[in-house]
């Protein structure tokens, strides 16, 4: 597997520049002639087939909801980073890309991140231009906020519906382009696998999801932008159709995974009710601005408050542990992710718990409320505590909400080079489904800015180099008659038939919460030698029965929500095993993922630069075999590896 | 300790387009008041697969009230009848022991229902294709703070842009009206400066569309201000009419569709 990741020469600041001069054009009329197949529609795919299509480029564009316009990416909430420096608070484009490495963990790449920074300015004026809402202060201008990890005011907001302003703007770019006839979209289609062509990916096998009819397609080259795997911990914050399918497929097919134990667990979730419960509900880290956390300093007071016997509010203030302040005085309550949640875990280990099953921690406004008054509160936050209402019945300006971590985020994907592109030379992955820019933690607000940067201002370059440098008379050569179209397509359908045929006695969904607990346990906040090990064994089992035993009811050739569930599992069940290899592999404690053997005196995670500064990418063997692992090594030029403290 | 409670639901199956389709009853015991409704349609779904059945289909993603995915009318009221909130956003405290629950898909002529609850609303998005975008190709934006917006002009497009598209309102209205819809992307994107340049040619566009998919005329009911989760309010359409009636005297003169 070749991991060349074709970073340009010359000093960072200037790399992106004169590598997009340096790269091949397509001139105007010809690239009507060209066909580019995007799988996706939230922030990364809708983006990149909106500005292709603008650009001049025959686009088709998939998705498997009802609407283009209802990726995942509509869930966001707190906001967007950007190096505007709007507050003239000491932002600037060396410091969001200095803030990101740090935040990742020094496991990303630097010279991915600081073009990241770097176009980040641009994606508030697209997005301003195409008449999202942000907020703004009296004076009409821009107003921002703090997320964790910096100690600027850089996150651009709308509400507490970031993500839902910022995929309307790419959502009507993109519907502007249907209608002209650019974009052909293809709502609820599920893509099943890519095709390749002499090495190169030419095409796509989808399941029309109404119909149940398998079609092929054929373009110049794939873009991959289907988002996270985060489901594949059965709850996350993700929405249900979250899957890793298309990016597994691919997979399979020669596209390198890199990183797949890279996840994210959200310190501020409203904790699990019980085992009726169907996903996880994210309170956006935003709240963390001016919300406290805290747990009782004894393990009778948290007791009592479990058993409903004391009232949160009723606890002293000298009986109260504001551990991130504690712990953390520099950044407090918006340390980073990866650190707040396990801060709470720590807590909750330690019998302090809240929430009737202990496994929650206190989020207060009274300070807040008091020093600022409810008024502003409610302008920040309001949808969000109607949200928290609505879910737990318990009002947030009376008592304090409750939260606990959970899993939201997956850093790790489809290992790509500096112009995005995978092992499978001419698909390119873009989004949430890309490892690239945020290492080993995400810092909160730099999801919807890297969908969005590589959507508008990376994709549509590089895509572009690709295609100018196939050449003008390769465009369109490629059909579905190629012989490589029926044999997918073939396994595609034989796939189906073997999971309706199986006929056994336990539904899709028992299997994939099965697979959850096995992975949140052993592959979730903490991990250890022995536990993954385990955890690899009792997937593998857990495969063997799904595939003896799983029961598919209803037809192949209908809506057929269970066997979409039953694949999605499927492929989840593989990749699970992935993730805790990776986390097996990785001797070494970065970011979310936290191995237990290597911490700190003080329970902070520890790094080993010496043998782990590089992206894990595994290379796929065969159902059977161990998948082979391959290191892109991470050379840091301009930042200075250093324990990453918070203190 | 949680509640938990029985429950008769009532629900519309059919098995596609063409079918007639009918109401079917099924018994549901121990539902916790903790869950979500459509999580009590879940525990349906696995009692149903457990007896070698097919579950019943319907449509949902986020399950937080935003991407607008899951649409179905409860005991008569489309997403049920709490009000200002989606049925994923439902939990079953608000529902008693014993309780019958009616389950239906939007009911709408140009909503046709695929399965179950399952319903076919490509026909708002061709709304939004018509005209429901500020024209502001990638690399061709001024700075984000070029032009101040007044704040109250900023809050109310926002108000707008909530609308999450999902057919709510349509649903709700005895002409099958998307006008409430209409109204809401159409108030976003004039209200702000930078959707002035295509102001009218988008309230021409975005009407003669929602006409042609065979949404019905609005005659002022105020039923699909009720239904709808995000409180996009009236106001919004009587605004639509008036950009409406604009364009139509400016493009009587100098045409622009
Ligand atoms: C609750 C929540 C809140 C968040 N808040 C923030 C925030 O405040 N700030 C921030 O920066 N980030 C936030 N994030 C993260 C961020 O929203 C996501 O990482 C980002 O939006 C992902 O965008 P994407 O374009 O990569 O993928 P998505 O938006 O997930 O889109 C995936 C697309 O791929 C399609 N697809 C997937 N699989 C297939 C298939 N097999 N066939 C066909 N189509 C397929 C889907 O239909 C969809 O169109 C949040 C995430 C969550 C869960
Ligand atoms: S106006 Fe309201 S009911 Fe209608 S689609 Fe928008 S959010 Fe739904
Ligand atoms: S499932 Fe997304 S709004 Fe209800």
């Amino acid at each position: 597997m070749n991991l060349d990741s074709k970073i340009p020469e010359g000093p960072l600041e200037s790399k992106w520049s004169s590598h997009k001069f340096n790269m091949k054009l397509v001139n105007p009329a010809n690239r009507r002639k060209y066909h580019v197949i995007v799988v996706g529609s939230g922030l990364a795919g809708g983006a990149a087939a909106a500005s292709l299509a603008e650009q001049g480029y025959n686009v088709s564009c998939f998705c498997y909801q009802d609407s283009p316009r209802r990726a995942h990416s509509i869930a966001a909430q707190g906001g967007i980073n950007a190096a505007k420096n709007y507050q003239n608070d000491g932002d600037s484009v060396k410091r969001l890309f200095y803030d990101t490495v740090k935040g990742g963990d020094y496991r990303a790449r630097e010279a991915n991140v600081y073009r990241l920074a770097e176009v980040s300015s641009d994606i508030i004026d697209q997005c301003v231009a195409q008449g999202v809402p942000f907020a703004r202060e009296y004076g009409g201008y821009l107003a921002n906020r703090s997320f964790g990890g910096a100690q600027v005011s850089r996150t651009f907001y709308a509400r507490g519906q970031t993500g839902q302003q910022l995929l309307l703007g790419a959502y009507a770019a993109l519907s502007k382009q249907i209608g002209l006839g650019k974009v052909k979209m293809y709502n609820r289609h599920e893509m099943l696998d890519v095709v390749k062509v002499d090495g190169h990916a030419k095409g796509i096998i989808v399941r029309n999801m109404i119909s149940g009819e398998i079609s092929k397609h054929a373009g110049d080259c794939v873009v991959l932008a289907t988002g996270g795997y985060g489901n594949v911990f059965f709850l996350s914050t993700n929405a249900q159709g979250c899957n890793v399918t298309a990016a597994y497929r691919a997979h399979k097919r020669g596209a390198g995974f890199a990183n797949p134990c890279y996840t994210q667990i959200h310190p501020t979730c409203i904790p699990v009710h019980g085992d009726q419960q169907s996903k996880l509900t994210l309170m956006s880290e935003s709240l963390r601005n001016d919300g406290r956390v805290w747990a009782p300093k004894d393990k009778e007071t948290a007791k009592q408050i479990r058993e409903g016997k004391l009232n949160a509010n009723d606890v002293p203030e000298d009986a109260r542990d504001y551990f991130l302040e504690r712990k953390y005085p520099s950044f407090g309550n918006l340390a980073p992710r990866d650190i707040s949640s396990r801060a709470a875990k720590e807590v909750c280990d330690d019998g302090r718990g809240i929430a009737t099953t202990g496994l929650g921690v206190f989020l207060d406004f009274r300070d807040a409320i008091a020093r600022d008054g409810k008024h502003a509160i409610e302008e920040r936050y309001g949808n969000l505590f109607e949200m928290y209402e609505c879910i737990t019945g318990d009002n947030p300006y009376e008592t304090p909400m409750m939260i606990f971590p959970a899993v939201h985020y997956t850093m790790g994907g489809l290992w790509v080079d500096y112009n995005l592109e995978s092992t499978i030379p001419g698909m390119f992955v873009g989004g949430e489904a890309n490892f690239s820019d945020h290492g080993a933690n995400r810092l909160g607000a730099s999801a919807l800015m890297q969908g969005l940067a590589d959507g508008y201002f990376v994709l549509p370059y590089t895509v572009g180099n690709y295609l100018g440098e196939q050449g003008v008379a390769a465009a369109g050569q490629v059909t579905t008659d190629h012989p490589a179209f029926a044999e997918v397509e073939a396994d595609v359908k034989g796939r189906i038939d073997k999971l309706m045929s199986i006929n056994g006695t336990e539904s899709p969904r028992s299997f994939h919460k099965r697979l959850g607990n096995i992975v949140w346990e052993k592959c979730g906040m903490a991990r250890s030698k022995a536990g993954l090990e385990e955890a690899i064994q009792e997937i593998q089992a857990l495969k063997k029965e799904f595939w003896e035993n799983v029961r598919v009811v209803g037809d192949a050739d209908s809506l057929n929500p269970e066997l979409e569930r039953a694949g999605r599992v499927a492929d989840f069940l593989e990749f699970g095993e992935l993730m805790c290899r990776d986390a097996l592999m990785r001797e070494e404690s970065c970011g979310g993922h936290f191995r237990v053997e290597h911490q700190t005196d003080d329970g902070e995670a520890k790094r080993d630069d010496e043998n782990f500064t590089f992206a894990g990418v595994w290379e796929y063997k065969g159902d059977e075999t161990v998948p082979a692992l391959h290191k892109e090594p991470l050379i840091y030029e301009n930042v200075k590896l250093v324990t990453r403290s918070y203190k | 300790m949680e509640k938990t409670m029985n429950l008769t639901l009532r629900v519309w199956r059919q098995k596609n387009r063409l079918d007639v389709g009918k109401f079917v009853e099924y018994k549901l015991e121990n539902i916790s008041e903790d869950s979500s409704f459509l999580e009590m349609l879940d525990i349906l779904s696995e009692q149903l697969v457990e007896g070698g059945h097919e579950p019943v289909a319907f449509d949902h993603d986020c399950r937080e009230g935003i991407c607008g995915m899951c649409s179905m009318t409860i005991n008569g009221v489309p997403h049920g009848p709490e009000g200002g909130i989606t049925a994923c956003q439902l939990h079953m405290r608000h529902f008693h022991d014993g309780q019958i629950i009616t389950i239906e898909p939007w009911r709408a002529k140009p909503f046709p229902v695929i399965k179950d609850l399952v319903v076919d609303r490509t026909a708002m998005d061709k709304i939004i294709q018509a005209g429901g975008f500020i024209t502001g190709r990638a690399g061709s934006a001024v700075d984000a703070n070029a032009m101040p917006i007044d704040k109250q002009t900023a809050d109310y497009a926002m108000d707008a842009a909530a609308c999450i598209g999902c057919g709510a309102c349509v649903a709700a209205c005895p002409n099958a009206s998307a006008m409430l819809f209409t109204a809401a992307k159409v108030a976003h994107m004039n209200s702000l400066p930078q959707g002035k340049a295509e102001k009218n040619r988008r309230s021409l566009a975005m009407v003669t569309t929602m006409d042609g998919e065979g949404f019905g005329g609005c005659t002022n009911i105020g039923e699909c201000e009720a239904a709808c989760p995000k409180g996009i309010p009236l106001d919004m359409i009587a605004q639509l009419n008036r950009d409406y009636a604009l364009a139509q005297v400016k493009n009587f003169f100098q045409p622009v569709l």
